[in-house]
């Protein structure tokens, strides 16, 4: 099993040997246009959409890498003008906290219940006691003995 | 006179519905078996009425009834047949009138599929099926009846939507609405156990070949969605996380859970209150999207607000059902015990947390697609919820179902050991490593972390669940013929092994397609060549085309692999005469191994024409394996231990 996952492992060095992969502007300019909404479609990305503002809004994307901003500057940038509606990816806030958060709370307290749970109902079926209360019982029939 | 015939025959349907909503279920409580037969006759007497109301509109359609108002909104004397009569269900009416359709073929089942459940349970069960059919024949006539007349009639039609001019639209829509609604059985099943106070053993076998047919549909319908937007909207997109799919993907991810939880409740008599109310969120989530797609709220709340009858219809109905099913869950299900032990390394626990996974990736798309309106409703600036917050928090939750879905089928109930399921999976868990790493950089010459997730995960999947099969068949295999003994596989056995490598499969195209498509947007002229992606194009130009209801200007690409001519693709831009609006129509050359995408973009003032070039690998994966899936369920409801079993219910 060891031998495995030595292999295992070399195997994963080798493949993340070879990430390094350089952005260039037209991939920047891609991944942006899926991250932004066309304002005027029912629900559609700059990427997807045939509107003739989402046109306009994609040349303005393409201006802003050209004039060097980075990603996080033109996305700042489109936000200012047209508030959060624009951004697919909604930016965390006080009032999106739930949005982002909520799954991942609750998934780690199902977790925690469920396994809590069968934990002690396995107790509760192998002799009906915890471990406490087979320590008490082994400690009173000790007395018991005595 | 036809479509008045119609409209009788959907109030006739209506007070049938009602007779059955309440009249079996008054027979169980006065233990009047005449009133509890009557469920049957009533069930296929509706379903009979439905059946001509729903001939009656398209036979409107079919002639040209434009004194019908919805057939002038939908219908055009120039619009093909075939798009006739699917652009029945191509409005807000139809597709109720389909819903219901579909909603009494289900029960019709049910009349002749259950004979041997005791008279007790089904009548309940078709009291439950008639009083959610009753909602929606009585919204319909309230709200939305498709056979109001227009006076003066119109001399023309306004035209199908050009967006649902397409195959796709042919089957798309009764193949989702059969999955949807088709949860309404595993719900009417569910609150007759709850109303007769018990559930017994044989409550999730009667239940499973139901859910396991929905939910066949279901993904049918899913994936026929996806290829249709894939074709019909011209950007090479397959899924956008928009509303309406989420609607529809809920109750998948739901039935998906309630399929493994039901195998628990089946085999060990465990988890049955999980069970029972998992039965009953399937049906509530099909309803809300039916809610959220219907009421008109996804558009704008606004537009809700100015119009609600709709809206406050179906809210209302909804409440009424899930909040009934729900209260009577809340005062019933302490009665159900649910015996079985396990142990925290074991088959139950696996499954358990499949479930887990499946809730908390629901809870996260009904967040997601509910926050932009609640943000509304509560007057605060809009917000968008799109793509990457979903790719975002449901990737990682799809990642370790895709790792236990090759555990769950090799452990054992009850008790299982770490050690033996890594002996087990040693096979997998090489394959997984080795091919996860190897094939991503071997065939794309890089990686990112998503397709090394991704292609590890998919040959993980894949690879575990054959194993498992593989042990089952060596072991059956013992002293017979191979022949013998793989025909004596059992049948939800290997349904089981189709959906788990249907997963896998998918988890491999998107992994590939995301992280590989090239696209390249550009003006060509005519004779303008262009290479990339290991392909040349060549553009000979644009050229009229006359459809039967619109008009095309047509490209013309040719495509070279290695110097030889793979493919000539013909993109359209279509004008559609009554709604003039122009359509994409993409061009696809499709193989195994990639697709070769071209859509036709706008001409341009200095000559030359926008054209949208786009390679995507391994992108027909995603539709193989949810015909995969599909293929898998409808393996698992030909296992023989249904039809036997059920013949002896009656003893």
């Amino acid at each position: 099993m060891k031998r495995v996952t030595a292999w295992g492992f070399c195997l994963l060095f080798m493949g993340s040997a070879c990430l390094a992969a350089d952005e260039t502007g037209d991939e920047r300019y891609q991944a942006l246009l899926y991250e932004l909404r066309c304002l005027v479609c029912q629900n559609q990305s700059l990427a997807d959409s045939d509107a003739e503002l989402a046109g306009d809004l994609r040349k303005r994307v393409r201006d802003l890498i050209d004039q060097g901003m980075t990603d996080k500057q033109i996305i700042e940038h489109l936000q200012a003008r047209y508030g959060d509606f624009i951004l697919y990816r909604p930016p965390f806030a006080w009032r999106t906290v739930a949005l982002w958060i909520g799954p991942f709370v609750l998934l780690a307290l199902t977790a925690w219940l469920l396994l809590r749970r069968i934990r002690r109902r396995h107790a509760r079926a192998s002799g009906g006691l915890s471990d406490a209360e087979r320590e008490r019982l082994a400690k009173a029939l000790k007395r018991g003995d005595d | 006179m036809i479509p008045e015939l119609g409209h009788f025959a959907l109030v006739l349907a209506c007070v049938l519905a009602a007779l059955q909503a309440f009249l079996p279920g008054l027979g169980t409580q006065r233990g009047n078996p005449t009133w509890m037969r009557s469920a049957s006759s009533l069930a296929l007497g509706q379903g009979v009425l439905v059946l001509l109301a729903y001939l009656a509109l398209t036979w409107a359609f079919i002639e040209h009834d434009f004194s019908v108002r919805y057939v002038v909104n939908n219908s055009n004397t120039e619009l093909p047949l075939a798009y006739r009569i699917s652009g029945v269900w191509g409005g807000h009416e139809g597709s109720l009138l389909l819903w219901s359709l579909v909603l009494s073929a289900w029960t019709v089942a049910v009349v002749a599929l259950s004979r041997r459940l005791p008279m007790l349970f089904r009548a309940r069960v078709l009291a439950v099926l008639g009083f959610v059919s009753l909602g929606f024949l009585a919204f319909m006539l309230a709200t939305s009846n498709p056979f109001d007349r227009l006076i003066p009639p119109a001399m023309q039609g306004r035209d199908l939507n050009p967006l649902l001019q397409d195959p796709g639209l042919v089957i798309h829509p009764p193949m989702l609405y059969m999955g949807y609604v088709g949860f309404a059985v595993a719900f009417a099943f569910a609150i007759a156990a709850l109303w007769g106070g018990h559930l017994h053993a044989a409550w999730a076998r009667w239940t499973r070949p139901w859910v396991t047919a929905a939910w066949m549909f279901l993904t049918l319908g899913i994936g026929l969605g996806s290829w249709w937007a894939y074709h019909e909207l011209g950007w090479g997109g397959w899924w956008f996380w928009d509303p309406v799919e989420n609607a529809s993907f809920m109750p998948w991810l739901v039935g998906t859970a309630l399929i493994h939880s039901l195998a628990v409740t089946e085999k060990r008599n465990t988890f049955k209150r999980w069970t029972v109310l998992l039965a009953l969120l399937a049906f509530s989530l099909s309803l809300l999207g039916t809610f959220l797609v219907r009421s008109g709220v996804l558009v704008s709340v606004h537009a809700f607000a100015n119009d609600p009858a709709r809206g406050v219809y179906i809210l209302g109905f909804l409440a009424v059902v899930v909040g009934g099913g729900l209260t009577l869950y809340a005062t019933r299900a302490h009665h159900i015990e649910s015996p079985g032990h396990f142990e925290l390394l074991s088959r139950e626990t696996l499954l358990l947390f499949n479930n887990v996974f499946l809730l908390i990736a629901t809870f996260a798309i009904l967040l997601g697609t509910l926050y932009p309106l609640i943000v509304d409703v509560l007057g605060l600036p809009s917000m968008s919820v799109g793509p990457p917050y979903f790719n975002l928090v449901f990737l990682p939750l799809m990642l370790p179902l895709l790792f236990l879905a090759a555990i769950g089928p090799i452990s054992r109930w009850k008790k299982t050991r770490a050690r033996e399921l890594l002996r087990r999976l040693q096979v997998p868990l090489i394959l997984a490593l080795a091919l996860g790493t190897a094939v991503p950089w071997a065939v794309f010459g890089s990686t990112s972390a998503l397709v090394l997730a991704g292609t590890m995960l998919g040959v993980w999947c894949i690879s575990g669940t054959l194993t498992a099969l593989w042990r089952q068949f060596s072991r059956m295999r013992r002293g017979t013929s191979a022949g013998y003994s793989l025909r004596r596989l059992p049948r939800h056995m290997i349904g089981m092994t189709c959906a788990h490598a249907g997963l896998g499969v998918i988890a491999l195209g998107i992994a590939f397609t995301t992280a590989f498509s090239v696209e390249r947007e550009l003006v060509m002229n005519e004779g303008d060549r262009v290479a990339f992606a290991e392909h040349e194009f060549v553009f000979h130009g644009v050229r009229e085309v006359d459809g039967p209801n619109y008009q095309a200007q047509q490209g013309h690409l040719s495509v070279y692999r290695e110097g030889e001519l793979i493919a000539e693709l013909r993109p359209e831009k279509r004008t559609y005469l009554v709604q003039s609006s122009p359509m994409t129509e993409a061009a696809i050359h499709s193989t195994v191994w990639r697709d070769i995408y071209a859509a036709l973009g706008t001409g341009q003032p200095g000559g030359g024409w926008g054209v949208r070039l786009y390679v995507k690998p391994f992108i027909q994966w995603l539709w193989g394996g949810a015909l995969l899936m599909a293929f898998g369920g409808l393996l698992a409801l030909s296992d023989r231990r249904y039809r036997y079993r059920r013949g002896r219910v009656r003893a």
